[in-house]
């Protein structure tokens, strides 16, 4: 057993904390206020390698491994978790998805521009009505001379009014339940691809989130990603990897948020001392870091199996689930050590605590992950 | 263009710095490390040099073994390869030892141009690298701001005090030392990083003969005092004689 990072992955800490901290900090304010993902982030983001940070180097990714994948969207959130979530989106769920389950000449047609960063990906499952029942969908596959027609919508797909490649998961075999589900490549600007309306969010407002129409829209066949009724076991297959990514993200968030009442406690004087002297104060920061240590390994071991070919469904439930929870409570104690100050939108505390509520919920919510992981328990014990 | 540049591991400006036991240097066995900053930028001065003229940058390091952080960090960034010098007594060696055990390593390499950062954070002589020229046998400038390339010669530009410029012609091979915040550093990409995996670093022992110049006898923290010295009088009076101390007392107006 070996705790320690490689001299690659300090040097790629280092590396993206300097990114963050020069080109991220300055706009987080000004992002989230205005509700927007600047388009112009991208070459910078695809420059230093973000944009496709686990795909081989043949489709312009960076070749890293899951445990480097982390690193990396942990250094984005500790300084803007909307972005991280957009760079986890677009590689953990779209960009992986045709990665792990297209053919080579999807990879390479799809896959490297995304790699590259010359566009966003979008991944749509979620409807209105199937969210954590992602196996009910109602978006319709029609097989047609020479593809497919898809009809339906789609909810909270992120980057929805942003992506220049959709993978959509639509039912192909209404008969067949969730057997019945397959997954398709769309390029924006196909006809029949509608972007929805944005959402207004309480956090993670920077990064686009949207709803999508599906209205006649015409797919070749060579766009079907994956086999015909493996959509929803391939998707599950990539919320197994991506669940890793907003571990780690909620790592890195509750990392900054924490960061952040330390300062703050050593520099806010009541009573005549900094209040960090008061063991009320220590007791918090001691429990947020011990948790986010856990958290952390936790997460680094779900990406350490990963990237031994192992299937993590469990792992990957169990650091998710631990690493959001672990976030909420820190960003919130985060709040508490700012008094007033954690109230208003002057200090990061407050960005800190409306971001990562979302932790919980995307990719599954806290109560989804506890039944995989019961379900798991349940069946090794059996 | 066949360009070297030197870079120092030093501890990061952020580590609470200690004295050791011994009061000679500071307890570093937990510090966290970077590289010297000057240097950064004289790497960078380099990798542009190259992108304009074709050519090649070797990264030179002397340090303890854990130097091979900075090296790697440099080949990251994108030079080609490396040359790291290995010795114990290096982390805390004077500038003329680190320079000989340098020069012993860079001379059959016939380098056309030397950058180094113009001093190290840490012990600031600013020595390195002129002491280094003198042992290449070539000709140096200090404190450079900018560096121009034609027709095998140099054109640089020296800062000088009070924001005075001068603009020097010389000969190659050179070594400049290199001024910070020169230029914008770039980032060390996902692909640097896994690059630098795969190229050549030549690891030399330091000579067992080095011998320090220079001995740190104790390395003393400047005592921080205040006192406050209160001005009576009327307002005139006191705005008179506070003048008068700031002039001949506290010597600053
Ligand atoms: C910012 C943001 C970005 C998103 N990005 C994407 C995206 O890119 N692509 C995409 O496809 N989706 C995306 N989503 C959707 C996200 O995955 C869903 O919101 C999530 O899975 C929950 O689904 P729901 O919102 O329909 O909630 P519901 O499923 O309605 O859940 C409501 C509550 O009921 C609980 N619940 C539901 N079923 C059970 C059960 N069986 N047992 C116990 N409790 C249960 C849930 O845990 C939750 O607390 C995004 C969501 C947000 C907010
Ligand atoms: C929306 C809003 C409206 C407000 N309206 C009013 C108003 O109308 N009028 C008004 O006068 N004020 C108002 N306030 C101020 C509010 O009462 C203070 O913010 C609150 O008392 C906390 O003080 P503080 O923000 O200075 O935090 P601090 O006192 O700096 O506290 C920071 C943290 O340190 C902890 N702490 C401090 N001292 C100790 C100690 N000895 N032991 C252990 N822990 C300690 C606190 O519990 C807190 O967690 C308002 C604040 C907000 C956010």
């Amino acid at each position: 057993m070996d705790f320690r990072p490689t001299g690659e992955q300090r040097l790629l800490r280092q590396s993206v904390r300097e990114f963050a901290e020069t080109e991220l900090a300055p706009g987080v304010m000004v992002r989230d206020e205005a509700q927007s993902f600047p388009l112009s982030l991208l070459p910078k983001l695809g420059g230093l390698g973000l944009m496709g940070i686990q795909f081989p180097e043949r489709y312009g990714g960076a070749a890293l491994e899951a445990v480097d994948y982390c690193i990396c969207i942990e250094e984005l959130a500790r300084v803007d978790p909307a972005i991280a979530l957009s760079v986890a989106a677009h590689n953990g769920l779209a960009s992986a998805h045709i990665h792990l389950f297209g053919t080579e000449a999807q990879r390479g047609r799809h896959l490297a521009p995304l790699a590259r960063g010359r566009h966003l990906g979008a991944w749509a499952l979620t409807e209105s009505n199937a969210g954590s029942d992602a196996g009910s969908l109602r978006t319709t596959a029609r097989r047609v001379e020479g593809g497919w027609r898809l009809n339906g919508s789609k909810t909270f797909t992120t980057h929805a009014s942003l992506a220049g490649t959709f993978v959509v998961m639509a039912v192909s075999d209404a008969a067949r339940g969730a057997r019945g589900i397959s997954a398709f490549i769309i390029e924006r600007d196909t006809p029949g691809l509608v972007p929805g309306r944005k959402e207004n969010k309480l956090g993670m407002r920077a990064s686009d989130t949207a709803g999508l129409a599906l209205d006649d829209c015409f797919v070749p066949a060579d766009q079907l990603l994956g086999e015909t009724g493996r959509g929803f076991i391939d998707a599950m297959r990539v919320l197994d990897a991506g669940r890793i990514g907003i571990a780690a993200l909620a790592v890195g968030l509750a990392q900054g948020a924490c960061e952040a009442a330390r300062r703050h406690a050593t520099q806010r004087e009541q009573f005549g001392h900094p209040i960090a002297s008061f063991q009320a104060i220590q007791f918090k920061l001691a429990d947020m870091a011990t948790r986010i240590e856990a958290a952390r390994w936790l997460t680094y071991r779900a990406a350490w199996l990963k990237d031994r070919g192992r299937v993590t469904t469990r792992e990957s439930a169990m650091a998710k689930l631990f690493a959001s929870e672990t976030a909420v409570r820190v960003a919130e104690e985060g709040v508490q050590i700012h008094g007033g100050y954690g109230f208003v939108k002057d200090y990061p505390a407050e960005k800190f605590f409306r971001d990562v509520k979302l932790t919980t919920i995307g990719e599954g919510t806290s109560e989804i992950q506890r039944l995989i992981i019961a379900r798991q328990y349940l069946d090794a014990d059996a | 263009m066949k360009i070297a540049v030197c870079v120092k591991q030093v501890v990061t400006r952020e580590w609470p710095l200690r004295v050791d036991e011994a009061r000679t240097w500071v307890e570093d066995r937990d510090a966290s490390f970077e590289m010297n900053e000057p240097d950064a930028y004289a790497l960078e001065e380099a990798l542009r040099l190259r992108e304009q003229h074709g050519g090649e940058v070797v990264v030179c390091s002397a340090g303890p073994a854990r130097a091979a952080q900075v090296v790697r960090e440099a080949l990251a960034r994108g030079a080609d390869r490396a040359i790291r010098v290995e010795g114990g007594g290096l982390a805390a060696a004077d500038a003329a030892m680190v320079a000989e055990a340098l020069a012993a390593a860079m001379r059959d390499e016939q380098f056309e141009l030397v950058l180094t950062g113009l001093q190290s954070d840490d012990q600031g002589f600013a020595q390195t690298g002129v002491v280094l020229a003198e042992l290449l046998g070539i000709p140096h400038a200090t404190i450079i701001m900018e560096v121009q390339v034609a027709d095998g010669r140099l054109r640089v530009k020296r800062e000088l005090e009070g924001g005075w410029f001068q603009w020097v012609s010389m000969p190659t091979p050179a070594l400049l030392t290199i001024q910070s915040g020169i230029n914008q550093l770039r980032y060390a990409t996902l692909k640097g990083i896994m690059a630098a995996k795969r190229k050549e670093v030549r690891v030399v022992e330091a000579a067992a003969d080095l011998v320090p110049r220079q001995e740190i006898l104790e390395i003393r923290v400047p005592e921080k005092t205040k006192q406050t010295h209160m001005i009576a009088g009327s307002p005139s009076e006191a705005a008179a004689e506070l003048v008068k101390v700031l002039r001949e007392e506290a010597r600053v107006i």
